[in-house]
């Protein structure tokens, strides 16, 4: 066998406009993974390309929709959930999958967060957690963790946190995981999973932002966060999610699983 | 087990080593030379060249969709 062979195209490049490859995103930054993990899902789904959608908010995440060559929509701040809804209503054919940030779908949008949920439309929901508001400059959002340095926060955020995977099994989230963008294969197996399923389907997925949070947390670079993410993940399906909560100042373990796979009646499901 | 080829699209590569690091079969290291944007970009590291299992685990991580395997019979 040989070494590396040198090539100019990628196998998922179909489900990609790679005509704007490299995309904009940090060296280091874990959208990419995440990326590659969704488009991986939806190249095996036995739903064809053309059925699949793709909303995002705005923010550093929100780039995702103009980097699938599919049906991708890149809505107003906040407000990826209600156009998604807008679209299942219309058209229950579509398997809709929203990928937005941390700020984009709990802090400006967290309202049409909760009632998605609560009405179990049949959407699924990626929210990348990088900890801040990527784009903007790595502000603290509902998501800082409590003592982390941000660009607001220089003396260390004080405010309690969200538990996305928490908030949204209380509110009736028929799917709920949280991985990491290295854990990428059980990412693309959770994101083939939700997207056989009907109803409100959610999935957090830890992402590096080196240059918002990494830098001024002693993180470092993206590696080194994803080095975090490999020594304190602990995989635990069964977790009390109340548990679940993300502290990172002590180095404590993160819980990482798919936590929830329930059935309740939902809305928009095709027939 | 598996065999696997290892592709790579050096002008994509922005250095971030997620592959290099955490591909369980340490088959990756960093290239001699730098792509046009200063970036060592993975390569196999000498002597691994048989040691490639074909688990996909670099086509995911990857960031940059810059690296992906095959299998070879
Ligand atoms: C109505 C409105 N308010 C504020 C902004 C500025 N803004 C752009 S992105 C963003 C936050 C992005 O954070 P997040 O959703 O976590 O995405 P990330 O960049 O971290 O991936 C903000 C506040 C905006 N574009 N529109
Ligand atoms: S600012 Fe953060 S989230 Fe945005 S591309 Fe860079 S590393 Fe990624
Ligand atoms: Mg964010």
């Amino acid at each position: 066998m040989s070494r590396e062979t040198a090539v100019k195209s990628h196998p998922l490049d179909p489900l990609l406009r790679a005509d704007r490859l490299p995309h904009i995103w940090c060296p280091g930054c874990g959208l990419g993974s995440i990326m590659a993990c969704l488009s991986s899902a939806i190249a095996a789904s036995s739903i064809p390309a053309e059925k699949h959608v793709i909303v995002s908010g705005i923010g550093c995440t929100g780039r995702v929709a103009g980097y699938m060559k599919l049906d991708s929509f890149h809505t107003t701040h906040g407000r990826a959930i209600p156009f998604a809804t807008g679209l299942k209503l219309a058209n229950p054919e579509l398997e809709v999958t929203v990928v937005s940030g941390d700020g984009d779908l709990f802090a400006i949008g967290g309202n049409h967060f909760i009632h998605a949920a609560r009405r179990n439309i049949d959407i699924n929901v990626v929210c990348v957690n990088n900890f801040n508001y990527g784009m903007t400059g790595g502000q603290a959002g509902p998501t800082t963790p409590v003592g982390a340095r941000t660009s607001t926060t220089p003396q260390g955020a004080t405010e309690p946190t969200f538990n996305l995977p928490l908030l949204a099994a209380t509110l009736g989230a028929v799917f709920v995981a949280r991985w990491t963008s290295l854990h990428v294969r059980q990412l693309e197996k959770a994101m083939s999973r939700v997207m056989e399923k009907d109803g409100f389907s959610f999935i957090e997925v830890l992402s590096p932002c080196p240059v918002g949070f990494g830098k001024s947390n002693d993180i470092g670079d993206g590696l080194d966060e994803m080095s975090m993410y490999r020594r304190n993940g602990v995989v635990s399906h069964d977790a009390d999610l109340t548990e679940a909560g993300i502290d990172m100042k002590h180095d404590s373990p993160i819980v990482l699983g798919n936590f929830r796979d329930v059935e309740r009646p939902a809305l928009g499901v095709r027939q | 087990m598996p065999r696997g080829q290892v592709f790579v699209i050096p002008e994509r590569c922005k250095g971030c080593r997620f592959c290099i690091e955490f591909c369980p079969e340490d088959v990756l290291t960093e290239s001699e030379g730098m792509n046009a944007k200063g970036y060592h970009y993975a390569v196999v590291a000498e002597g691994k060249e048989d040691a490639c299992v074909d688990c996909r685990f670099c086509r995911l991580v990857c960031p940059e969709f810059a690296i992906y395997t095959e299998e070879v019979q």
